[in-house]
């Protein structure tokens, strides 16, 4: 198998245009780093979408129904307390609660599936191996791309990189 | 260096520059913080610390001795913490409620102050929290407000408000420290990236978790930031309306108003922003960012109290007409107090700080002018802080009973609860200045090539 090659670009216009291009050409693009969120990447790059607010929807009412049942077990059953009058189920109030830890639930399922879906934390990986890689988070736009199994292809995929503007294409080796 | 001097007229509406390239904006905003400590730092530093102290001092004297040690009485049953939690708590709702609100109306020109402003957010709200606990009788007893299995038995009050408190800020802190956190795990990778030193290479690497950039990355990031965004407003909301809940849930004249929650959360937003101004003035000439933080950015801020200032306005002549129009005796006769009774100078100067004094922002020329927005907001937040005391006040010193009305009298420790946390949180604030980007770099990146300035 070859190696898939990075391609560095000094602006988003030329890493769009090289990632029509790859797509056009039959190779496969595999991800893009930039310094700040692009539109329009994530169909070329196949990117879908996730499940992310599923996960805060689902841990946030979870969590929220959890302290519902803990206030009515511990009101109602555990120790009940008859304050003026009022029904020992006194839902209304007890909305609050559940109400407020149910967001930060949310928030927290939130973010353990960004995570989860991103694959971090992951400390090290073999791009940050790559000289120039680093300027990824700071003014400079890389696509990662593969071509076919053979060498030729590569090259080809190389010569395409290149004619779009990229400024330096690099083989990502597996360690 | 000069990168990102400011030009006049402005080129772009949101960066003060003929051109901002990624480069710059990264330097600009990353390199104070690896360049060696300067001497402005140092002598902001050196005077934070004896506030420091002092609020130590305070707790413990306060853990110490009890509460007696403040001007509280059997009639004026709270002070000063219960005012300051409002006021801090006030201060740290703004921070995501601007940075929220502002990105789901997507208004660009958050970019350039949500970073400082979420930062302010968790300061405010940590030092909230200590106030609760040390207005308690016996403070080595607040874990008592959590459920949990004890050999006594005993659960929580669900229906006391003290309840809804812990669980708000306790949900809010945690929540803000996500929000916060989430939106700055690529500027630490930023950071983790121009770091020279191995040190500052592991302790930034660590916290940005791997972080590349890449576009499922920021995708997924968008999702979750937006997602909480839109959680993190009524979250918000909800929080100051438990706050004001503590008052309007009572029977007291001058408390047991509908309006309560809703009066609460403007006029936490109007001290905050308020707040917002003056961190962004001291940002901008801390750290050079003329460029970042424009004087428009200041004009859109300065229209945003004004508003709430007349939001704050309309509350106030709600609770006199509602006074008047209720019919009871003891409403009115509150009324009366607060113009003409103990306080009435105070009120009377909260009235000027957050009702008159901020219609000067009508004029463009006021918006536009640093001076002038630093004094209205510093008058914002002193009129904010009297609000706050006064609603404490003024309803327990003059309540149903003529013979129970007293009047609060303020000790040393009444001062010092008042003044050394400021400085807690000036030094916090230094200390975020030295080690996190201030300003989110990635969205000013956008920011700037949308405004082609790059």
């Amino acid at each position: 198998m070859t190696a898939p090659l990075l391609a560095e670009f000094a602006d988003p216009d030329s890493l769009r245009v090289a990632l029509d291009r790859v797509g056009h050409d039959g190779h496969r693009a595999i991800e893009a780093f930039t310094p700040y969120p692009i539109e329009g990447l994530d169909v070329p790059l196949g990117i879908g979408p996730s499940r992310i607010r599923l996960a805060m929807l689902v841990g946030g009412l979870a969590v929220a129904a959890f302290a519902f049942a803990l206030q009515y077990y511990s009101a109602v059953f555990a120790y009940p307390i008859n304050s003026g009058g009022r029904p020992l189920n006194s839902w209304p109030v007890f909305l609050l609660v559940p109400f407020e830890v149910g967001i930060f639930s949310a928030a927290l399922a939130g973010i353990l599936a960004f995570l989860w879906s991103c694959r971090l934390p992951r400390l090290h990986d073999p791009l940050f191996a790559i000289p120039g890689f680093e300027r990824a988070t700071q003014d400079r736009f890389f696509l990662l791309a593969t071509a076919d199994n053979n060498d030729d292809a590569t090259l080809a995929l190389r010569h395409l990189l290149e004619e779009a503007g990229a400024l330096v294409v690099t083989e990502v080796r597996q360690p | 260096m000069a990168v990102l001097e400011h030009v006049s007229p402005p080129p772009h509406r949101w960066i003060a520059a003929e051109r901002a390239s990624d480069v710059e904006v990264t330097q600009a905003v990353a390199d104070p913080i690896f360049a060696p400590v300067g001497r402005a730092w140092w002598i902001a530093f050196a005077a934070t610390i004896p506030f420091v102290l002092w609020l130590v001092v305070t707790i413990v004297w306060i853990f110490y001795r009890g509460i007696g040690i403040w001007g509280v009485n059997s009639t004026v049953v709270w002070g000063f913490a219960i005012a300051n939690y409002v006021w801090w708590i006030g201060i740290g709702n703004a921070g995501t409620l601007i940075s929220a609100m502002l990105l789901l109306t997507r208004q660009r020109w958050r970019a350039s102050i949500n970073r400082f402003a979420e930062a302010m957010t968790l300061f405010a709200v940590a030092i909230a929290g200590i106030m609760p606990i040390i207005h308690l009788g016996r403070p080595l007893y607040f874990y008592w407000l959590a459920p949990y299995p004890n050999t006594m038995t005993l659960w929580p009050q669900w229906r006391s408000a003290l309840v809804w408190d812990f669980w708000s800020i306790l949900s809010y802190l945690l929540f803000s420290i996500l929000f916060w956190y989430i939106s700055l795990v690529p500027d630490l990778a930023t950071m983790r990236d121009r770091a020279v030193t191995r040190g500052g290479q592991v302790l930034y690497g660590m916290f940005a978790l791997g972080w590349q950039g890449s576009a499922r990355q920021w995708r997924r990031l968008e999702t979750v930031h937006t997602t909480m965004a839109a959680l993190g407003v009524p979250l918000v909301c909800s929080v100051h309306s438990i706050v004001g809940l503590d008052f309007a849930a009572s029977l007291m004249p001058g408390w047991a108003e509908s309006i309560f929650p809703p009066y609460f959360v403007v006029g936490a937003m109007y001290s905050g922003f308020g707040m917002v101004v003056l961190l962004a003035v001291a940002f901008r000439w801390g750290l050079r960012l003329e460029a970042i933080i424009t004087r428009n950015h200041f004009e859109v801020m300065g229209k945003v109290l004004l508003m709430a200032s007349i939001v704050m306005g309309y509350s106030y002549a709600s609770e006199w007409f509602m006074a008047w129009y209720g019919g009871r005796h003891v409403d009115r006769d509150l009324t009366a107090f607060l113009f003409t009774g103990s306080y009435a100078p105070l009120y009377w100067g909260q009235l000027f700080c957050n009702v008159l004094a901020p219609q000067a922002l009508w004029f463009r020329a006021v918006r536009r002018s640093l001076p002038a927005l630093v004094v209205i907001s510093i008058l914002i937040n002193v009129g904010m802080g009297l609000e706050r005391i006064l609603i404490v006040w003024n309803t327990l010193s003059h309540a149903y009973m003529p013979s129970l009305w007293h009047v609060f009298k303020m000790t040393f420790w009444d001062w010092s609860i008042l003044i050394a946390p400021l400085g807690l949180f000036a030094f916090m604030f230094l200390l975020f200045v030295r080690l996190v980007p201030s300003i989110a770099m990635y969205d000013v990146r956008r920011l700037t090539h949308e405004e082609h300035a790059s």
